[in-house]
């Protein structure tokens, strides 16, 4: 029998994978080689100009970056704590479980641009009612104008907006746990604490893995918070590198200089996620 | 001549609700302080028109400041020809890009676009020029010189004048002139409390109204509101400080660069200094006030938080609103200048009195020249701005549309229709007018790349502001950064687009 024409059931995806996948990356590519701005639109060809001033002549392109690296790893890990900690305490069997469910995943069922816009007005340093209410004890914060305080407020919307996606994964992997080892750790007299240091949580390492890379993937995007919360400031405190290749490439329409930035940027995040992805396997999972 | 026609047009926006205001002020409540007003694109000359089933498309800002007053003649332009309008609001930072895009792929999904006045280098050749019949009209002969200029490209209209902008100081007039006031900060200081003439006085008197309750209201105020968030048009603010110390009416040939050499200018000792009085400004903005935008410095201004605040109109417009706690209470005075200003041709320091308006970039508009319905478009534009349209859109702070016809600068319009008290509505006018005569004024930065140079400048002070670095620090590296743009982009198309801003700032265009 002749199955040859199987293969033409390959094209739908085939042209959908080149439509959306490696046209648009090839484009970048093509465009990073390129002086396309707002005065000299079109694909001429400057070689690897762009990237030799990425590489020699712009270090707020690799301060972005160190900063993005420490606003993610931070964050995952909050995501990462709490999320297991409510998921855990929701896996147990307490009163009104199915509300508290539905409960944690609201802030992730919100609009990310419109609930950093309330974030924004509740830490607004004159009007916003967190430091009204601080004022009671004398405190009040620069949330949005200290460049320390204003990363750490990032990280509180971030953290806030994210974790119900981290809660919603660990739940799954703890719900599709294997009753034995948990029978045989009680029958063994393990306290609460033992058992979660010896059964649950190796149990869940590689949901975790899965659950942190994908955050962690989400994580290094950071954007619509950075945008709508401090614009980056003060000064570049908050700046992500994300946030610096929308400046340069739809502020300030430098196509050519953004795209090569964001091959880049996408090099060494394939890179850097894939080593985070080996080691967390080899701690984890101890292979 | 000039005079005579500008008495004329005040005095037909003046009397002519009499005779108009019941046929169209019923329909349109918007107008109901003038009534329509005879002109070329009047109420009654677009309900001649029969525009039935084309379409019209437009991009603007978002809601409220343009995007509100777009959409409000949208809906009246609907109504009166028939036409089928679609808004599209956008965010300031990306109307820019929004339009640049098609515009670079030819293609043009808007007939009408809204923006800067400083795109017009970038935009000009995407954009259709203002046809003969506009221009010739009243209205266009009302418009003033400066804003006819911010508008043109070398003598070639491309942007319909729906708005005028220039920075000046607002100030709390029932503190700056309260005599128990004056005494106080007199006993107090050793110095006269009044309207600041030098930034140092400004500084001086910000810092000792600021955090405690002057007005008897039970909050605190503060000192002064300033839009000094990063890539929400500081860098507009930071010119406005600039010019008094960096603006030398005897150094011609460019503020921005030396026109010659095309070396910036900009971390010369002038722009030091101006820069070095913005960050001490930190210490008398209300809390949170480095990260306060346009709307933030409208709203603390406008809300009665602040004793001064400078920049476009909106914020004083918004203080003299009738829901506004301080109405009646602000007035409005020239930028402040400085007692020295730098030269940069003998490198030294000028000791004496200097003040430079800034007539700021603001709101512009234009047609796409791919667009098919430019007729419609270019009569919507001129409908927007009509007499009728344009006084009632100038009472409302919100809506961002602000003087430029000669014919606004009549006080009266102020006093009789939107209930200001006469001397704060001489001081508006007066204020406004007296930038116009102005032979010392700077202009907008309108080279190609601007966004380039503007970005540049905004994360320079906002570095300094910060405290990342100190202001001379942080302008030679905008310095360094613009010297690299020139070079990127070329010298000599730079020099050319710069070399026409200059002749407009030394009064030869």
């Amino acid at each position: 029998m002749n199955f040859k024409h199987k293969y033409f059931f390959l094209f739908p995806g085939l042209f959908v994978l080149i439509g959306i996948l490696i046209f648009p990356i090839i484009f970048v590519v093509r465009l990073s080689l390129s002086g396309w701005n707002s005065y000299n639109p079109g694909l001429d060809y400057i070689g690897l100009e762009n990237y030799i001033r990425l590489f020699t002549d712009d270090p707020r392109f690799w301060e972005s970056f160190f900063r993005l690296s420490f606003l993610s790893v931070t964050t995952v890990i909050l995501q990462y704590v709490i999320g297991f900690a409510l998921a855990h305490m929701v896996w147990k069997d307490i009163k009104f479980k199915r509300f508290f469910r539905v409960l944690f995943l609201v802030p992730m069922m919100t609009t990310p641009v419109i609930m950093t816009v309330i974030w924004r007005t509740f830490f607004h340093e004159s009007l916003g009612p967190v430091n009204d209410m601080l004022s009671i004890f004398g405190v009040a914060p620069k949330w949005l104008t200290d460049p320390v305080i204003a990363k750490f407020t990032v990280i509180i919307v971030e953290v806030w907006q994210w974790t119900p996606f981290m809660f919603l994964l660990l739940l799954a992997g703890l719900l599709s746990l294997p009753k034995e080892p948990f029978l045989a750790a009680a029958i063994d007299g393990a306290s609460p604490v033992r058992k979660f240091i010896y059964v649950t949580f190796p149990l869940m390492a590689p949901i975790s893995i899965g659950a942190i890379i994908i955050r962690l993937i989400e994580a290094s995007k950071i954007m619509d918070t950075v945008y709508v919360l401090t614009s980056g400031g003060p000064g570049t405190s908050t700046e992500t590198s994300s946030f610096y290749i929308f400046i340069k490439g739809l502020r300030e329409f430098q196509m050519g200089y953004a795209a090569s930035m964001s091959f880049t940027y996408l090099i060494i995040m394939i890179i850097s996620l894939t080593i985070i992805a080996k080691v967390l396997t080899k701690v984890l999972l101890k292979e | 001549m000039k005079t005579c026609l500008t008495a004329i047009i005040s005095s037909l926006m003046i009397f002519s609700p009499m005779a108009y205001a019941d046929k169209w002020s019923d329909q349109f409540p918007h107008i109901k302080a003038t009534g329509d007003i005879p002109g070329d694109c009047s109420y009654e000359k677009m309900s001649k028109k029969n525009y039935k089933g084309k379409t019209l498309k437009i991009n603007t800002h978002a809601i409220p400041v343009m995007g509100e007053p777009t959409a409000l003649h949208a809906e009246q332009f609907e109504k009166l020809t028939g036409a089928k309008v679609e808004v599209t609001h956008t965010p300031a930072g990306d109307l820019y890009s929004k339009a640049m895009v098609p515009f670079q792929a030819g293609q043009a999904p808007y007939d009408i676009v809204f923006g800067f006045s400083n795109f017009i280098n970038d935009w000009k050749r995407y954009l259709a020029p203002v046809p003969k019949k506009y221009m010739n009209s009243p209205e266009m002969k009302d418009v003033t010189k400066s804003h006819m200029g911010v508008s043109s490209w070398d003598g070639t209209m491309y942007q319909y004048p729906v708005d005028g902008d220039r920075h000046y100081l607002k100030y709390r007039k029932d503190v700056i002139d309260n005599p128990e006031m004056q005494k106080k900060y007199k006993a107090d200081t050793g110095k006269e409390l009044k309207v600041p003439t030098t930034w140092k006085e400004y500084g001086e008197m910000a810092k000792y109204f600021n955090g405690w309750d002057w007005d008897g209201d039970g909050e605190k105020e503060y000192g002064s509101a300033e839009v000094m968030k990063k890539d929400d048009l500081m860098f507009a603010a930071f010119f406005s400080r600039s010019v008094a110390y960096a603006k030398n009416p005897r150094t011609p040939g460019g503020f921005f660069f030396d026109l010659e050499t095309m070396k910036p200018n900009i971390n010369n000792p002038g722009f030091v200094e101006a820069l070095t009085d913005w960050v001490e400004a930190t210490k008398y903005v209300p809390p949170g006030g480095t990260n306060f935008g346009l709307g933030d410095e409208i709203g603390s201004f406008g809300g009665g938080q602040t004793l001064f605040s400078f920049s476009w109109d909106d914020a004083f417009i918004a203080a003299m609103q009738d829901d506004s706690p301080i109405k009646n209470k602000v007035g409005a005075a020239p930028l402040p200048g400085a007692n020295k200003v730098w030269n940069r041709v003998s490198n030294s320091w000028e000791n004496q009195y200097n003040q430079a308006p800034y007539i700021v970039w603001g709101w512009a508009v234009g047609v796409a020249k791919k667009s098919k319905v430019k007729d419609m478009a270019f009569d919507y534009l001129c409908f927007f701005s009509n007499g009728a349209n344009h006084q009632a859109d100038l009472a409302i702070g919100r809506f961002g549309v602000n003087p430029f016809k000669n014919s606004d600068f009549d006080p009266n319009i102020y006093i009789n229709s939107m209930g200001w008290d006469p001397e704060i509505a001489n001081s508006y006018t007066k204020t406004l007018l007296d930038m116009e005569k102005s032979n010392n004024r700077v202009f907008p930065l309108r080279v190609p790349g601007v966004f380039e140079f503007t970005s540049a400048v905004a994360t320079g002070t906002s570095k300094a502001l910060a405290g990342q670095l100190s202001p001379q620090e942080a302008l030679d590296e905008v310095a360094k950064e613009w010297e690299a743009i020139v070079s990127r982009v070329g010298k000599k198309a730079v020099q050319d687009a710069y070399a026409v801003g200059v002749k407009m700032e030394d009064n030869k265009l």
